[in-house]
């Protein structure tokens, strides 16, 4: 197999697909998220308990492809235990990394989430590694503004 | 094509080797490998003759058709009508005026839904279609269903597959208007009993369409002989180019139709309060249509007449067969659809335990073997399934048993890449 290919399926991904973290049951889950990418088939479940504006705890439970499970996994290890300003700025560290776009991650421990990057060599693959990053974003707007269901999606 | 020519002379049974010279994209090398194309259900690749015609068009005749009095226009309005007469030809249609030109398979199912669903299907009447619907012969029929209140039912799959046909007499009720069933599934390949549906459709009363898009590039078809009263396809799925579609419909059925696009090139008479519609087909065929398209579909079907429709199903019985076999051998792949490949199509559909079939494309793109991941456009067929998403390979009268050997070894090989022997 090819080096390209290597790069997109490093061995911290692989090592995320086959052992997720973070995928499990809240007991006290404070909102939950759905995201679901029809075309590939990706769903994920997403849930989070509060401590104020902070992530006390969170799930990720993704049915997916290697990327969009290994990038949900990353997802939990590195939002445990961060309010909701850094979530966002995480997660739009996140997005500029796979769209090859300029990121300031000054600040910022990303943990495995470097990794992430093989992944612009993939265009069609982005949206798998972005859907649990979404999802979670989506969650914790959902719970800013008390709205109701709503599905998230990168299609 | 003269070596297929010499070909058939010795071999009643295609031999792709030959076939394959005529098709230049499969010489390319993706990822540093021979390209393996198994994504045919999608779209086919196109013959030299086909890529010529579409230069030569532009090259030599390019003209609007129809109403032309010029050289470029009369010829340019003959390569099209031929083209139509070759569609009929091709499906026995029993007149040339009952092919209408579309964009798409999708687009003759709505011209359908729109000109015959709207003004003949109202609240309370009921519209057959079956579990294993594409998306083209569905949401179509989910709107009209919704605008009008008329009720939907499908015809169940088996285990297999296959159609479960125990209660389509009930199914098929007294008031049910529509029955519209795919004569091939795209995820599942099941070839589907049509002759019988459109035979308890007519006794009940309703019409029938049938969504060729799968069966007329892969097997010998007979519209006249099947009975429907629609028939719908797309040239690009059957070695022609992109953006033509055929819709097939009985004469008194068209002609009791109002249009479904208004404008130039479909009108007999116009004033500035009146306009009244042009015979059949053009009454269909609003605006400058894609001629190069058309003109480029006529060499696409006469190298597939030169093969022989009931030859390209037989080779695609034997690669369907040898494909069933040996992903069985590999012990960690589903297959979805009929084991028997004498009751399907080369569309197989597959997941293995282990690796997601995005990953799996993934993968056998670096060896060069395209197959598509997804639910191909069958959400519902795949939420049935009880599966996310599923991958296809899918033949022609190109792919040979080393290809499918190649696509063997690279999904072996993705296994292995995750570890997993």
């Amino acid at each position: 197999m090819s080096d390209a290919l290597d790069t997109l399926y490093r061995e911290v991904i692989l090592d995320h697909y086959k052992n997720p973290r973070g995928k499990k049951k809240l007991d006290h889950a404070d909102v939950k998220n759905e995201g679901k990418n029809p075309v590939c088939g990706d769903e994920i479940e997403v849930e989070v308990e509060f401590d104020g504006d902070t992530v006390k705890d969170l799930s990720v439970s993704c049915a997916g492809c290697a990327i969009s499970v290994a990038s949900g996994s990353m997802l939990y290890e590195v939002i445990k235990g961060k309010s909701f300003d850094e979530v966002r700025k995480i997660a739009k560290v996140v997005k500029a990394m796979l769209k090859g776009e300029e990121y300031d991650a000054d600040g910022i421990d990303l943990g495995d989430l470097d990794v992430l990057e093989g992944v612009r060599q993939f265009p069609v693959r982005i949206k798998c590694a972005l859907l649990s990053w979404v999802t979670l974003v989506d969650a914790i707007e959902k719970a800013d503004t008390n709205e109701s269901s709503k599905l998230s999606t990168t299609e | 094509m003269s070596t297929l020519m010499q070909h058939k002379k010795t071999n009643p049974v295609i031999d792709p080797e030959s076939i394959r010279r005529d098709f230049p994209i499969l010489n390319r090398t993706v990822n540093g490998n021979q390209l393996v194309y198994l994504d045919n259900a999608a779209t086919t690749q196109k013959p030299q003759i086909v890529i010529d015609e579409l230069a030569r068009y532009y090259s030599e005749y390019n003209s609007n058709v129809h109403r032309g009095i010029h050289t470029l226009a009369d010829e340019a309005t003959q390569a099209y009508e031929k083209a139509r007469q070759k569609v009929a030809n091709f499906i026995g249609a029993p007149k040339t005026e009952q092919i209408i030109f579309t964009r798409g398979a999708t687009e003759s199912i709505n011209l359908v839904a729109y000109a015959w669903g709207r003004k003949n299907i109202g609240k309370g009447d009921r519209i057959v279609l079956t579990q294993m619907e594409h998306h083209a012969n569905l949401v179509p029929w989910v709107a009209l269903a919704k605008e009008t209140g008329a009720e939907l039912e499908y015809i169940p799959i088996d285990e297999q597959g296959c159609l479960d046909l125990d209660d389509i007499g009930e199914i098929i009720s007294r008031n049910t208007k529509l029955v519209s069933v795919t004569q091939m599934s795209n995820v599942l390949g099941t070839i589907n009993p049509v002759e019988k549906t459109i035979e308890i459709a007519h006794d009940r009363g309703a019409i029938a369409l049938v969504d060729a898009a799968q069966s007329v590039p892969h097997m010998p078809v007979d519209v006249k002989s099947m009975d429907a009263d629609f028939v719908a396809f797309s040239a690009h799925k059957m070695l022609g180019p992109t953006g033509i579609g055929i819709l097939y419909g009985k004469e008194e059925l068209l002609s009791g139709m109002e249009p479904f696009n208004y404008g130039g090139e479909m009108i007999n008479e116009v004033r500035y309060d009146f306009a009244d519609w042009a015979a059949l087909p053009h009454k269909f065929e609003a605006g400058t249509p894609n001629i190069a398209g058309v003109v480029a579909f006529s060499p696409a079907l006469d190298y597939l007449r030169n093969i022989g429709m009931a030859n390209v199903r037989q080779h695609e019985i034997e690669l369907t067969g040898y494909t069933l076999d040996r992903l069985s051998s590999l012990g960690s792949i589903r297959i979805f659809g009929p084991m028997n490949p004498e009751l399907r199509g080369g569309a197989i559909s597959f997941i293995d335990n282990d690796v997601h079939p995005h990953d799996l494309a993934q993968l056998l793109d670096q060896s060069g073997v395209a197959i598509r991941a997804g639910h191909h456009c069958a959400q519902p067929l795949h939420r049935l399934l009880g599966i996310g998403s599923t991958a296809r390979a899918s033949f022609y009268i190109y792919n040979t048993k080393e290809e499918i050997d190649q696509l063997i070894d690279a999904l072996k090989e993705a296994r292995r890449y995750f570890g997993h022997e």
